[in-house]
């Protein structure tokens, strides 16, 4: 019984160990070697003193920050709204369909949808606005992005959502609470696992996002994402793409790391010297 | 007559779908009291204490407040507080914060807010656990957290759905006599939403019984358990044997072909009727004394009393309850006074019946 079960084991390990941990250890070890193939701290060092990098990480940084704020802004309001439709499942599965749509297709159609002579150019001029540059700026990498990433954030906050006892929100209703107070004292928090699953999902893939960054940015915007692919495939210098790629694994367990729910420490405070309230 | 806190006038609820959950519903409930709501699931009867909470709307009718209107108040301008079915606590919050959250919301001074819940808590007997997260409490003493949660905040009405049908049988007992010495003691009004019918004869001032989203009747439990109006209410509270007859005249009925003296009058002579007669009134004899025979045919033991099925030479059914066993497969004799019949008509509607009752009662 045992050894039938640890035979079906198999593929799943072989999996982690070829395509995960291999590549994993693949890239440390790079990282701390040069072009010639000799041991060294040098990338780190370049990544640390280097303007450059800092200011790229940065970048990544607050894109990436952004774009979860704008998904999250759109999506959480989404998700409850959707949770109150009466065809969910119809309404679930259109969120859900672009996902199942190669990237770059999308990011393509964007470029028609932007530039001087695509439809939303065509629209203002016809409104009179007049063609504008609407690609390669900051504000369409953002809402290209963000268009990518909602279906991640909508789906684990609406999980959430949906598995909320309606009771609960009935009970804050009858104890006095307001349609707001109820959504921030009782909603918000109960749903707020949904909303860290859905910013992990969104924050961590917007680290190191390049092809729109490329293609819709027009490189305005680099990213560390950029910065790996430039030095893999243009550079060639793979010890310092490799030493960036160690940092965003870094900051993507960072990240799991804040938004993972840890167990409340329990407060051992007698009930009358209870403060806080 | 005490001026009623909450009077239902008229309610109906229809869903949607054409489904129509509660049919015409008046109730007029005074302060002070405990009442139930009793029937089977499905009957409406937690559909009412919603429309009283403010959870969902009357299709039709109108919700009085202390003699206001308040079809179109929403439930968190309303003076009732509900003990929900599955107590409905806020996980992400410890019991003292469960409790506080009605007085936080009104702003109340934190001084007094510790007081009141301290107090609460005390109340329900669950003092010294005020930081505990709700995680970590029993079933029981969750419940009791949820009164708290409601009491604190002195409503005028406490609704109670089906507060203690997650509990364990000895736990139920217990809150059963916790719940109704609380409400003597609070003086608040109770109504308490229960299918269990044991229960709302031992908690309740006053019962309603409801199906299929009709109150079919309402009464004291000695009322309705020794006067049910109709075959299902009779069914339905207690065991019974419920026999076809005929009354012949005034405070005589006809059944199982015999002719016996009975406590009913007010009918049709000749009109069919059925007869109840509950098994703790029936009284085993010898064969030659009993008013009627039956033969043996099981018996189980209750605990407190023999549960006996036997059958008359008519093939009809009768179950008896006796401090005493008996032997299987024989012949018994049962006696019962002419109180011990219970006289029902068909489709009589409650005011008739009362008015009935009432019309040679008092003779």
């Amino acid at each position: 019984m045992k050894k039938t079960r640890s035979f079906f084991m198999i593929p799943y390990l072989a999996w982690i160990l070829l395509f995960v941990l291999a590549p994993l250890i693949l890239i440390l070890y790079q990282s701390f070697t040069n072009s010639a193939g000799q041991f060294t701290l040098q990338n780190y060092v370049t990544y640390g003193t280097s303007w450059v990098y800092l200011k790229m990480s940065l970048n990544s940084f607050w894109y990436a920050l952004l774009i979860t704020i704008v998904t999250l802004l759109i999506s959480y309001p989404t998700a409850y709204f959707l949770s109150k439709t009466k065809r969910q499942q119809l309404w679930l599965l259109l969120i859900i369909l672009p996902t199942w749509i190669n990237l770059l297709l999308k990011t393509y159609a964007f470029i028609g949808l932007f530039s001087q002579t695509g439809s939303v150019n065509q629209f203002l001029t016809f409104v009179g606005i007049g063609p504008k540059q609407l690609l390669f700026s900051d504000s369409s990498f953002l809402l290209v992005a963000s268009y990518i990433e909602i279906p991640f954030m909508i789906l684990p906050i609406y999980n959430a959502i949906v598995q909320l006892d309606p009771a609960l929100v009935n009970a804050s209703r009858d104890l006095g609470a307001t349609n707001f107070q109820t959504f921030r004292k009782v909603i918000f928090p109960l749903t707020l696992s949904g909303v860290k699953a859905g910013v992990q999902a969104v924050f961590i893939p917007s680290l190191s996002l390049f092809m729109v960054t490329r293609l819709i940015g027009g490189n305005r915007v680099i990213t560390l994402g950029t910065a790996i692919e430039e030095h893999f495939m243009t550079t060639m210098n793979w010890g310092m793409g490799s030493t960036i790629g160690v940092i965003l694994i870094v900051m993507m367990f960072i990240i799991m790391f804040l938004t993972n729910d840890r167990k409340k420490k329990h407060r051992e405070v007698m009930a009358d010297e209870k403060e806080t309230l | 007559m005490v001026k009623p806190i909450i009077e239902l006038k008229n309610i109906t609820k229809r869903y949607d779908d054409g489904f129509t959950a509660l049919e015409n519903i008046d109730l007029v409930i005074e302060p002070g009291k405990f009442y139930s709501l009793l029937g089977p699931s499905g009957s409406g009867k937690t559909t009412i204490l919603r429309i009283i909470a403010g959870f969902t709307d009357a299709t039709e009718g109108e919700v009085i407040f202390e003699g206001k209107k308040i079809n179109d108040l929403p439930a968190n301008q309303r003076k009732v507080n509900t003990v929900f079915q599955n107590y409905a606590l806020f996980p992400h919050m410890d019991v003292f914060d469960n409790v506080a959250f009605g007085l936080t919301l009104k702003k109340r001074p934190e001084k007094e807010i510790r007081e009141r819940v301290l107090n609460a808590l005390k109340v329900v007997q669950l003092p010294g656990y005020a930081n505990r997260e709700i995680s970590e409490l029993s079933g029981g003493q969750q419940q009791r957290v949820a009164i708290a949660r409601a009491i604190v905040n002195e409503p005028k009405v406490l609704l109670l759905d089906e507060p203690l049908s997650a509990l364990d049988m000895k736990l139920r007992k217990d809150m059963q006599y916790e719940l109704r010495e609380l409400q003597q003691r609070l003086k608040i009004t109770f109504i308490f939403v229960t299918h269990d019918q044991e229960e709302a004869l031992a908690m309740s001032d006053e019962i309603f019984v409801m199906n299929d989203g009709k109150a079919l009747q309402s009464g004291t439990p000695v009322d309705i358990y020794d006067e049910p109006i109709n075959h299902f209410v009779a069914n339905f509270i207690g065991e019974s044997n419920i026999l076809p007859g005929k009354m012949i005249k005034d405070f005589e009925v006809e059944f199982v072909g015999k002719k016996f003296e009975c406590a009913d009058a007010g009918m049709r002579s000749g009109e069919k009727v059925e007869v109840v007669l509950r098994p703790e009134d029936l009284d085993i004899t010898t064969p030659e004394q009993g008013k009627l025979v039956v033969t043996v045919d099981t018996q189980l033991f209750r605990g407190d009393h023999f549960e006996i099925v036997g059958y008359d030479e008519d093939g009809n059914e009768w179950l008896i309850h006796s401090t005493n066993p008996v032997k299987d497969g024989k012949k018994i004799g049962l006696t019962f006074e002419p109180e011990d019949i219970h006289v029902m008509r068909f489709g009589e509607k409650e005011e008739d019946f009362d008015a009935r009752l009432e019309q040679y009662e008092e003779d």
